[in-house]
C-alpha cells in the first residue's frame, strides 16, 4: 500500500465529531468569513456582520445556519422566505452556502440544506429555490445531488457601468 | 435540444454500468436492454473506455464494466467524448450582418446554459433522479 492510500486510509477511519446544525452566534462569524474567503478569495467581515444582524436570530423566516463538528464550524447557510417575488408564491430562498474543502463530502451541505428544508416546510412554504453562478461547477453539482432542479425563471442582467 | 444517437447510447450505457458497480456486463446484454445494434454500441463503449470511463474485460465471456467515480463523472465529460455542443468555429466579426451578431449571441447564451445543466449533473445524481421517476427515491 503506497503511504497516500495509507493518508487516506487513514482519514477515512478517524472518528468525526458528531454534526450539529444550529443558529450562527457571534462567535461563529470569524470561522464563517474563513470558510467564505477561502471560496471567494475575499474576506467580508462587514457583510457577514450584516447577515448575523438581519438573519442571525432566531427568527423563522430569516435563517442563519452553521454546522458545527466538535469546536469548529464547518459549514453556514443563509435563506430566508420570500413572498410574491415576482408574482412566485411564498418560497424559500439559500442565498449563501460553504462547507470547508477539507470537510467536503461528509453530508455537512446535505444537513445544512435538510435543516433549512424542514423550517421552509414548516411554514408552508413548498419550493426552495437558489441562484449559483454558471460556471461554480461544485455547487451546483451539489444543489443538484439535492435534487433541485431549473426553476421556471431565467434571471437576467444588464452591465451598466 | 438533441443529441445524436451515439451520444444518447453512451449516456445510457454509462448509466447502466454505474447503476451496478463492479458489475461486469456483456454487450449483447447492453444492447439487448437499450435495443441497439451490438456493433455500434461495442464502437461506442470503446470510446468510453479510452476515457477511462468503462474498462473492458476480455475472454469467452468478457464484457465491459465501469471504471468511473459516479460522483464526479459529468454527463457533460460523456457528451464531450462524442459531439462539442455549441461549440461553433470562431469566425471574424467583420463582413457580418447585425442580425447574425445578435442572432449568434442569443445562440451562444442558450449553448452556455446547455453545457452548465450538462457539466453540474454527476452520474450520480442521474441515478438518483432515475430512482425517482421509478418510485424508488
Amino acid at each position: 500500500m503506497s503511504s497516500l492510500k495509507r493518508r487516506r486510509g487513514a482519514a477515512r477511519e478517524r472518528p468525526r465529531p458528531r454534526l450539529r446544525v444550529r443558529s450562527a452566534v457571534p462567535a461563529d462569524l470569524a470561522q464563517v468569513i474563513a470558510i467564505d474567503a477561502r471560496a471567494t478569495g475575499l474576506a467580508k467581515p462587514e457583510y457577514w456582520a450584516g447577515i448575523l444582524r438581519r438573519y442571525g436570530r432566531r427568527g423563522a423566516r430569516r435563517r442563519f445556519l452553521v454546522a458545527e463538528a466538535g469546536a469548529r464550524i464547518v459549514g453556514y447557510l443563509v435563506g430566508e422566505v420570500r413572498d410574491w417575488e415576482f408574482g412566485s408564491p411564498p418560497c424559500g430562498w439559500v442565498f449563501g452556502i460553504g462547507v470547508r474543502p477539507d470537510e467536503r463530502e461528509a453530508g455537512i451541505g446535505a444537513a445544512l440544506l435538510e435543516a433549512i428544508t424542514a423550517n421552509f416546510r414548516r411554514l408552508g412554504v413548498a419550493t426552495v429555490r437558489t441562484l449559483i453562478a454558471r460556471d461554480n461547477q461544485l455547487v451546483l453539482s451539489f444543489f443538484r445531488s439535492q435534487g433541485l432542479m431549473a426553476a421556471p425563471v431565467i434571471p437576467l442582467e444588464k452591465d451598466i457601468g | 435540444m438533441r443529441l445524436q444517437k451515439n451520444t444518447l447510447l453512451a449516456l445510457y450505457s454509462v448509466l447502466e454500468f454505474a447503476a451496478q458497480p463492479g458489475s461486469q456486463l456483456s454487450v449483447a446484454g447492453i444492447a439487448a436492454s437499450l435495443r441497439a445494434s451490438p456493433h455500434h454500441l461495442a464502437k461506442v463503449l470503446r470510446t468510453l473506455g479510452r476515457a477511462g470511463l468503462v474498462d473492458s474485460v476480455r475472454g469467452a465471456r468478457g464484457g465491459y464494466r465501469f471504471a468511473g467515480n459516479a460522483r464526479r463523472v459529468t454527463l457533460m465529460d460523456v457528451i464531450g467524448l462524442f459531439e462539442d455542443i455549441g461549440a461553433p468555429p470562431p469566425r471574424a466579426r467583420r463582413g457580418r450582418r447585425p442580425a447574425e451578431l445578435a442572432l449568434e449571441e442569443v445562440l451562444t447564451e442558450i449553448d452556455d446554459t446547455a453545457r452548465a445543466t450538462f457539466g453540474s449533473v454527476t452520474l450520480d445524481t442521474m441515478l438518483k433522479l432515475i430512482g425517482r421517476r421509478d418510485g424508488r427515491g
